[in-house]
C-alpha cells in the first residue's frame, strides 16, 4: 500500500467516525436538552409536560411537608410563583429564602411536578440562573437576597 | 513575617522563571550550549522557591495566622490539622498556587533526570514550561494573591466550606493537578520539537514516561474526585455529566489518545504531527478545564468566590497559549518528516481506531460541556445538557471502542492478521458472550445496555490476559508459562494491567443498571428493604464533632437473614458557616456496597432516610486504581528507566520485534 492510499484512506475513515459522531451529537442534542425557566416564562407560557428545568427562590413560608417524603413549595422570583410538588428527600442547602433550581414538568393543574431539587451552587447558595433571573426582575442588588424577593409576588396568592 | 517571606521568594521564583524563559530559548537559537544549560539549575531553583513560599502558605494555615487574608477566608481554629492542611488548596488563591507550584515540580524532575532528555530538547522544554509558570505567576500576583495581610487581624476565620471538609477532598486536588499539569510537560516537548523542528522515536521515548506518569495521577484524580462525589453528596450518584467533571475527562479522553499514539511513534515513527498535535490539545483541554471550573462562568463547589477580572486574565493565558501553540504548529509542523509506513489492518491501524474513537468521544464531551455556554452567550437562553444527551453520543463510541481494544492487542505491527488475532480471541470472546447471557437470564430489569457492557467488560479482562497467555507461549507446561510470563516486560504487564483495568471499570458502572433506592420516614425500630439488604433503624442521637454538631442515625443491615453490621449515616451542621452536610453511611459486602444517607428529622420524630443497594460499585474506583498502577508499571519499564538511546547506536536495535 503506498504513503498516498494509504494516507486517503485514514482521512476516508477518519471524516466517516467524525461525521458518525457529529450526527450522534446533534441527534442527542435534539431530543435531550432541557431550558431554564424562571417563574414569571412558566406562568406566561406554560409548556405542559415539558421537561424544564425552573429556578428561582423558594418562597418564605411556603414549604408544606406532606406524609410519605412528599413536600409542597413555592419558587418565586419576585414577580410570579409556580407551586412545586415533589417526592423525595431535600438536599442539604433548601432552605426558605434561598435559591433552588428544580427539575421537572408542569402539570394541566398548572403547579410544576418536580423530578429532582438540585443543590448545586456556590458559596452564596445562588444558583447563576437565578441570580440572573432575579436581575432580570431587578430584584438583585450588590449580590445580597432582598427580603422582597423571597416574601414572593405582593399579592401573595 | 514568614508569608512575606513566601511572598518574596514567589516574587525572586517568577524572576528566575523568566530567566529560565529566555535563555535557554537564546542559547538554541545561537547554538550557546552554556545558555542552554542553564535552564536545568534554574528550574530547580524555582521549584525551590516556590516550594517554600507553598511552605509558609501551609504554615499560616496550620498556626491560624489570621492575619493572612487568605487563611481568615477558609480556616478556622476549631477545624482539624488535616483540613487546616487541606484548606491551603480548598479556595481559589491556594489552589492556584499549588497549580504553579506543581508546574516547577516537574520543570525540576525533567532537571533533575538529564540521562533520559536530549539536551537541547530540554532546554527548548523548559522553556516552554517557564513560560507558563510565568503567566501563572502573574497570573497569581495580579489577580489572586494569597499572602495578602489583614490589618487588623480578625480573631476568628471564616472556616472552610464544609463539604470540603474531607479526606477524600485533600486528596483529589493535588492528584488531579498532578495530572492536569503533568501534561504541562508533554506540551512543552512538544513545543519544543516543533521549536527544533525535528520529532523521532527518540523524542517519543523522553516524553512517554511524562505522559504516563500524568495519565497515571489524572486516573487517579478523577476517581478520587468520583468517589468523593458518591459519598459526601449523599446522592449515591458518581458522575453527573457535570461540566466540572467532563473539564477532567477531556484531556483524560485525549491524554489516552496521547499515551497510544506516542507508542506508535517510538515503535515505528508514524503520526508524528498527530501525536504532536495531541499532546498541545491534551494540556489545552486541561487549561480549558481550569477556565471552567475557576472563572466561575460554572456554577459548582469548585467555582469559589467569583471574580469577573480572574475568568478575562485565564481567558486571556488560555487564548495565548492555545492560540499561540497551534499557530506555532500550524506554521513548523509540515517541516516534520513522516516516516513508517504500515498496513491498514496492523497494530498502528488498531492505533488509530482507538485514536479517532477517543477523539471523536472527546469532541461529543466538548459539545455537551461547551454548546449551552455557548448558546447562552450568543442567544440568552439557558439549557442544559445531562445524561441523556451523553448515553446516546458518548456511550455508544466507548462501548464500540472497548470491543474493539483486545483485538488490537492481538495484531502485530506493520501488518496484521485479523482472522489469527480473532482466533485467539476466540476462548475470550466465547466466556464473554456466556456471561452476557448468564447475565440476562439471571437478572430482572435495567437496559438492555448493562449486560452488553458487563460481557464487554469481561472481554477486555480476558482479551487482555490473553495477550500474556500467548506471549507467555500458550499450550506449554505451566511452569514455562509461568516462567515466562514473569520474564516479560513490565510494559507488557502494565499495559494488561490497564486494560483490565478498564474493563473493571466498566462492569462496575453497567452494574449500576440494577441497583435499588428506597427513599422512606422512619421511625426508630422500624425495620426498611433495600434491594437484597434490610436495615433496621436501631437509633437516632447526638454527637459532638471538633467544629460541628451531628444527629448520627444508626442502622442494622442484614441481608437474607446474616447480619452485616451497624452503619452511621450523619447530618453534620457547621455552626461557622451554617451550612449542613450529610455524611453517608456505608457498607461494604464484597465489592457491593449498602449506601444510607441522612434526610431530615421531621416534628413527629421520624426522620427522612435515603437507602441504596449498589451492586459491586466498588468495582468502578477499583478498576481506576487498576489502571493508573498499569501506568505506573510501564513506567517503571526498563526502557524507559534507562531513558532515550543515543543517536550513535545502529538504528536497528532501536526498533524491538515486540
Amino acid at each position: 500500500m503506498t504513503r498516498r492510499s494509504r494516507r486517503i484512506a485514514i482521512i476516508a475513515v477518519s471524516g466517516a467516525v467524525l461525521a458518525l459522531a457529529l450526527g450522534l451529537a446533534l441527534y442527542g442534542m435534539r431530543g435531550t436538552i432541557v431550558f431554564f425557566r424562571t417563574p414569571t416564562q412558566v406562568i406566561q407560557e406554560p409548556q405542559v409536560g415539558q421537561r424544564i428545568r425552573l429556578g428561582g427562590l423558594v418562597e418564605t413560608g411556603s414549604i408544606r411537608r406532606g406524609p410519605d417524603q412528599t413536600v409542597t413549595f413555592a419558587v418565586t422570583d419576585g414577580a410570579s410563583r409556580v407551586t412545586v410538588h415533589y417526592r423525595g428527600l431535600l438536599p442539604d442547602l433548601f432552605r426558605e429564602g434561598q435559591g433552588v433550581v428544580t427539575e421537572g414538568a408542569v402539570e394541566a393543574s398548572g403547579s410544576f411536578r418536580a423530578a429532582t431539587v438540585l443543590a448545586r451552587h456556590d458559596e452564596n447558595y445562588m444558583p447563576r440562573e437565578v441570580a440572573d433571573a432575579l436581575k432580570a426582575q431587578g430584584h438583585w442588588k450588590d449580590g445580597k437576597v432582598p427580603a422582597a424577593a423571597a416574601a414572593g409576588p405582593a399579592d401573595g396568592r | 513575617m514568614l508569608i512575606e517571606a513566601g511572598h518574596f521568594a514567589f516574587g525572586l521564583a517568577l524572576g528566575l522563571s523568566l530567566l529560565q524563559l529566555v535563555l535557554p530559548l537564546w542559547g538554541s537559537r545561537t547554538g550557546d550550549r552554556v545558555l542552554m544549560a542553564i535552564a536545568a539549575p534554574v528550574a530547580i531553583a524555582v521549584f525551590g522557591l516556590i516550594a517554600f513560599s507553598f511552605a509558609t502558605l501551609v504554615a499560616a494555615h496550620v498556626t491560624s495566622d489570621f492575619s493572612v487574608e487568605n487563611v481568615f477566608q477558609n480556616s478556622h481554629t476549631a477545624k482539624p490539622l488535616i483540613y487546616k492542611i487541606s484548606g491551603v488548596w480548598g479556595n481559589h488563591e491556594g489552589s492556584m498556587l499549588l497549580w504553579v507550584a506543581i508546574l516547577a515540580l516537574f520543570s525540576a524532575l525533567v532537571a533533575l533526570n538529564p540521562r533520559t532528555v536530549p539536551f537541547a530538547l530540554r532546554a527548548n522544554a523548559l522553556a516552554v514550561q517557564a513560560a507558563l509558570t510565568v503567566a501563572f505567576q502573574l497570573f497569581i500576583l495580579f489577580t489572586s494573591n494569597p499572602f495578602r495581610r489583614l490589618d487588623p487581624a480578625p480573631m476568628q476565620g471564616r472556616d472552610l466550606n464544609p463539604v470540603l471538609q474531607d479526606l477524600g477532598l485533600a486528596i483529589h486536588p493535588p492528584l488531579l493537578y498532578l495530572g492536569y499539569v503533568g501534561f504541562s510537560m508533554t506540551f512543552a516537548f512538544a513545543m519544543a520539537a516543533l521549536i527544533d523542528g525535528r520529532v523521532d522515536a527518540v523524542w517519543a521515548r523522553a516524553v512517554r514516561p511524562w505522559a504516563l506518569l500524568a495519565w497515571s495521577l489524572l486516573t487517579l484524580g478523577i476517581a478520587m474526585g468520583s468517589y468523593w462525589a458518591y459519598y459526601e453528596l449523599g446522592w449515591g450518584g458518581f458522575w453527573f455529566w457535570d461540566p466540572v467533571e467532563n473539564a477532567s475527562l477531556m484531556p483524560w479522553l485525549v491524554g489516552t489518545a496521547l499515551i497510544h499514539s506516542i507508542v506508535v511513534m517510538e515503535k515505528r515513527e508514524a503520526l508524528k504531527i498527530w501525536t504532536i498535535l495531541l499532546a498541545i490539545l491534551t494540556f489545552s483541554l486541561s487549561l480549558l478545564g481550569t477556565f471552567l471550573v475557576r472563572s466561575g462562568i460554572l456554577t459548582s463547589v469548585h467555582a469559589f468566590a467569583v471574580d469577573p477580572g480572574r475568568g478575562v486574565a485565564i481567558l486571556a493565558i488560555l487564548v495565548v497559549f492555545i492560540g499561540g501553540s497551534l499557530a506555532i504548529f500550524a506554521w513548523r509542523a509540515p517541516l516534520l518528516r513522516q516516516g513508517g509506513i504500515f498496513a491498514p489492518i496492523s497494530r498502528e491501524g488498531a492505533l488509530i481506531v482507538n485514536n479517532l474513537l477517543l477523539a471523536s468521544a472527546c469532541a461529543t464531551v466538548f459539545l455537551g460541556t461547551l454548546y449551552p455556554l455557548a448558546l447562552e452567550a450568543v442567544t440568552g437562553e439557558k439549557i442544559s445538557v445531562g445524561a441523556p444527551y451523553y448515553d446516546l453520543t458518548f456511550t455508544p463510541m466507548a462501548l464500540l471502542l472497548l470491543v474493539v481494544v483486545p483485538f488490537g492487542q492481538r495484531l502485530a505491527w506493520k501488518r496484521g492478521d485479523l482472522l489469527g488475532a480473532a482466533q485467539r480471541l476466540l476462548a475470550a470472546g466465547l466466556v464473554s458472550i456466556a456471561c452476557m447471557l448468564g447475565v440476562v437470564a439471571f437478572t430482572t430489569g435495567g437496559p438492555i445496555l448493562a449486560p452488553l457492557a458487563i460481557g464487554i467488560g469481561v472481554f477486555l479482562i480476558l482479551g487482555s490476559l490473553t495477550e500474556i497467555w500467548v506471549r507467555a507461549g500458550a499450550g506449554r507446561t505451566p511452569a514455562i508459562v509461568l516462567r515466562r510470563a514473569i520474564g516479560l516486560p513490565r510494559s507488557t504487564w502494565g499495559s494488561v494491567a490497564a486494560h483490565a483495568g478498564l474493563g473493571i471499570t466498566l462492569i462496575g458502572l453497567a452494574a449500576q443498571a440494577w441497583s435499588h433506592e428506597t427513599i422512606t420516614a422512619a421511625k426508630i425500630g422500624q425495620t426498611l428493604t433495600v434491594g437484597r439488604y434490610q436495615a433496621k433503624l436501631v437509633d437516632v442521637r447526638d454527637r459532638p464533632g471538633p467544629n460541628y454538631q451531628a444527629k448520627v442515625a444508626l442502622l442494622e443491615v442484614s441481608r437474607g437473614g446474616t447480619g452485616l453490621g451497624v452503619v452511621e449515616c450523619e447530618k453534620r451542621s457547621y455552626p461557622a458557616r451554617e451550612t449542613t452536610t450529610t455524611e453517608a453511611g456505608l457498607l461494604t459486602d464484597g465489592t457491593s456496597q449498602f449506601y444510607a444517607s441522612f434526610g431530615e428529622m421531621y416534628p413527629d420524630g421520624t426522620i427522612g432516610l435515603r437507602l441504596y443497594d449498589k451492586p459491586l460499585v466498588l468495582l468502578i474506583w477499583l478498576g481506576s486504581v487498576v489502571m493508573a498502577a498499569g501506568g505506573a508499571l510501564c513506567l517503571s519499564d526498563r526502557r524507559l528507566r534507562i531513558g532515550a538511546p543515543s543517536r550513535v547506536r545502529p538504528r536497528s536495535g532501536l526498533v524491538p520485534a515486540e
